[in-house]
């Protein structure tokens, strides 16, 4: 076959391919965004994410807008980038985002920017040049202390502990971490016997999750306490101490949904643990997006706005520069409440 | 290795002798165009498919900006769909290419962080990557009794391990302004990493179905012991080949790294299986010796249209993974009942040739 049969092959073929672009660009009206909302969560099959977006999808709703809900099949900052890609032609009127990575948005955040679309990040933050503000759960440094004092009480003053969290890029989850450290080196005296030997990252994946459960337990047999600040990791960690019959010698604390973790708090593996809400979350989110949208806020320190059943909340500095909207302090569940609370997340 | 091509060999000779007596009569003309003529038309009538779905359930799908603008947001991977194809012509496959994107992204932005020039750095990207490939052709030339799988798949372990070594569980970023321009940037409003794209399709295009090297690759398809009696550098060749593989995984890096604006150790992951079913679902054999530029090319676009479209839609991710799938799975069984179909069809003596090769799809 001839050169010049080819290319005519080849342009058949691609004209055959674009044919039907003709006959539908013709007779298709443009739709304009209306009051569409984006929430891109971290990654699909994260019961906590669901709760999240659960309660962002009624909060748009209350306020007579259409929420979107997205997550990619894998908790990377790449599939992230591709959905706000996807938004931003779809011309939502705003994305709320739990990032996957701190930095690695900020450019397709650009973009959503220049194409007027209004971005806040909630739970896990982008950095303050690509978002309005910053949705979070609780107070970065309270969580991270509080996170070290249970590992302390749990411990009995001495013994190894580990962390397991979840992507090594999560930025809600390093300040945490940091502030565990700091916890620690700042009263030497208290935890004199007490030795953090690695933080371990479980990816957010069950199964990664409960490889590094295993993975700590055998490099430290004298482990005494793993603190999962993650809903996922706490799982995994309170699964493997259960099935390995190492309740009452090695404990699990950090962050987990009660309806996940009733079972180890009941059977002890976790004796208590922390949590906010995550419906109230993605909820306080969908009202700061709507509180942007009709103006009653820009992203500065000071500003206060009414969050539907929540009430009234004001817009305050965040440790990173940018600002944030705190939800209020982590709640502790205990076998005495966690059966009223394992039924409602 | 030997076995394998012996067994090859043992069941070529259990068919009818075919027309002229060599090998090669399978690629004379008419065999391809009869055949995968057909192939590629059947993935143009999949891409139209594809696009008039997308219009129907998303009202954003068709305008200039998809077309032009989109194909960004996927193209990252698609430098490796080409010498991809290469290795899968030579009946061989490389799942370490994830990998090498990790380690020479990786690589590049230590070395940049550490004060080379980003110029260098990312000829030092290049460079690790191309050392990448070349690691894996040397051990398959100078170990041949080891299986290309378990090679490359050592080595994917092994260049991941080295980049998680180097940078730990961090990322690393902080380039100057003027990278992300590679990714998000264009020329006359096309987006740069389109221009590079149709660059490298056909170049290598051009090296696949005009060259001598070319043919030889598939020559070594069909029956690389053949191919090193009659004189041909077959170790070169698959040295060359997996080493162009590892050099586009860092064009591969580069292209991500400047759309993230950082890398980290975990970067890349899966990528090899994405490409190698761009490569499949192009019509390229996995038992070598078959396949044409077209396919390949067609496939990225695709895959890459039927991920954004959904995602336009809107729909959840685990939907998106499983219609990729089945259309993955329902092409490959297209492409062996099509030409089942044929063979029953033609008169066997002129058909077996080629169909005893393809059947092994």
């Amino acid at each position: 076959m001839g050169v010049a049969r080819k290319s005519v092959l080849v342009m058949l073929v691609f004209g055959i391919a674009l044919a039907p672009v003709a006959v539908f660009a013709g007779g298709r009206a443009e739709q304009t965004g209306t009051g569409r909302h984006a929430f891109v969560f971290k990654n699909t099959g994260n019961p906590y994410g669901e709760k999240q977006m659960e309660g962002f999808g009624v909060g748009i709703g209350e306020q007579g807008f259409e929420a979107i809900l997205r997550a990619p099949d894998q908790p990377t900052a790449e599939a992230q980038i591709q959905i706000i890609e996807q938004l931003i032609a779809q011309r939502v009127d705003s994305i709320t985002v739990t990032a996957n990575d701190y930095d690695a948005l900020q450019p397709v955040l650009r973009q959503a920017r220049e194409a007027g679309v209004r971005i806040v990040s909630a739970d896990s933050a982008v950095n303050p040049a690509s978002r309005l503000t910053h949705v979070n759960q609780a107070d970065s440094e309270m969580i991270g202390r509080t996170l070290i004092q249970a590992a302390y009480d749990m411990a009995g003053g001495e013994g190894q502990i580990a962390i397991l969290s979840a992507t090594s890029q999560a930025s809600n989850q390093n300040l945490w971490i940091e502030w565990m450290k700091t916890e620690l080196e700042e009263n030497p005296e208290k935890y004199a016997a007490m030795d953090l030997v690695r933080v371990a990252y479980g990816d957010d994946l069950r199964d990664k999750s409960v490889s590094e459960t295993e993975g700590l337990l055998q490099t430290f047999p004298d482990l005494k306490v793993i603190i999962a600040p993650t809903t996922v990791g706490i799982a995994a960690a309170g699964r493997v101490i259960t099935d390995r019959n190492l309740v009452g010698q090695v404990f699990v604390t950090g962050l987990g949904l009660p309806s996940e973790m009733a079972e180890y708090i009941q059977n002890g593996a976790t004796p208590y643990m922390f949590l906010w809400n995550p419906i109230d979350v993605g909820y306080l989110s969908a009202y700061v997006v709507g509180a942007l949208i009709r103006g009653e806020i820009s992203g500065e320190a000071g500003e206060t706005f009414e969050a539907g059943r929540l009430g009234i909340f004001e817009v305050t500095r965040a440790p990173d520069g940018g600002t944030e909207v705190l939800l209020g302090a982590p709640f502790r569940f205990d076998p005495g409440n966690i059966d009223e609370w394992k039924t409602v997340y | 290795m030997v076995a394998e091509e012996e067994k090859r060999e043992r069941k070529k000779r259990s068919v009818p002798p075919p027309g002229d007596g060599t090998l090669l009569s399978t690629t004379m003309p008419w065999s391809w165009k009869d055949f995968f003529l057909q192939w590629e038309w059947m993935l143009v009538a999949v891409l139209s498919l594809v696009i008039v779905v997308n219009s129907l359930i998303s009202p954003f799908f068709l305008n200039w900006h998809t077309f032009i603008r989109t194909p960004a947001s996927f193209l990252d991977k698609a430098f490796i769909v080409f010498p991809m194809m290469f290795v899968i012509i030579l009946g061989k496959i490389d799942i370490s290419v994830g990998s090498t994107v990790a380690l020479s992204a990786v690589i590049m932005a230590v070395s940049y962080n550490a004060g080379l020039p980003m110029g260098l750095a990312i000829l030092l990207c290049l460079g690790v990557g191309a050392a990448a490939g070349a690691i894996n052709g040397f051990l398959l030339v100078a170990f041949r009794e080891l299986s290309f799988v378990i090679v490359t798949l050592s080595t994917m372990i092994i260049y991941r391990g080295i980049a998680y070594i180097i940078l730990g569980n961090r990322a690393s970023g902080g380039f100057p302004e003027g990278f992300s321009l590679l990714a998000w940037g264009s020329l006359g409003g096309v987006p740069i990493i389109l221009i590079a794209f149709v660059i490298a399709a056909v170049s290598f295009g051009l090296v696949l179905h005009k060259t001598v090297f070319g043919r030889a690759l598939f020559a070594m398809g069909h029956n690389a012991r053949a191919c090193r009696h009659s004189g041909i550098n077959t170790d070169l060749i698959l040295w060359t080949v997996f080493t162009l593989n590892g050099l586009m995984a860092a064009v591969t890096a580069i292209f991500l790294t400047s759309r993230m604006g950082s890398t980290r150790p975990n970067v890349a992951m899966g990528y090899e299986l994405e490409v190698i079913a761009m490569v499949a679902l192009g019509g390229v054999s996995t038992s070598g010796g078959v396949g044409r530029i077209g396919g390949p090319v067609l496939a990225i676009f695709i895959v890459g249209f039927l991920g954004y479209g959904m995602g336009l839609a809107n729909l959840q991710a685990p939907i998106v993974l499983v219609v990729i799938g089945t259309l993955l799975i329902v092409s490959v069984l297209a492409h062996k009942i099509r030409f089942q179909g044929f063979k029953l069809f033609r008169a066997r003596s002129t058909a077996a040739t080629a169909g005893e090769k393809n059947q092994e799809v």
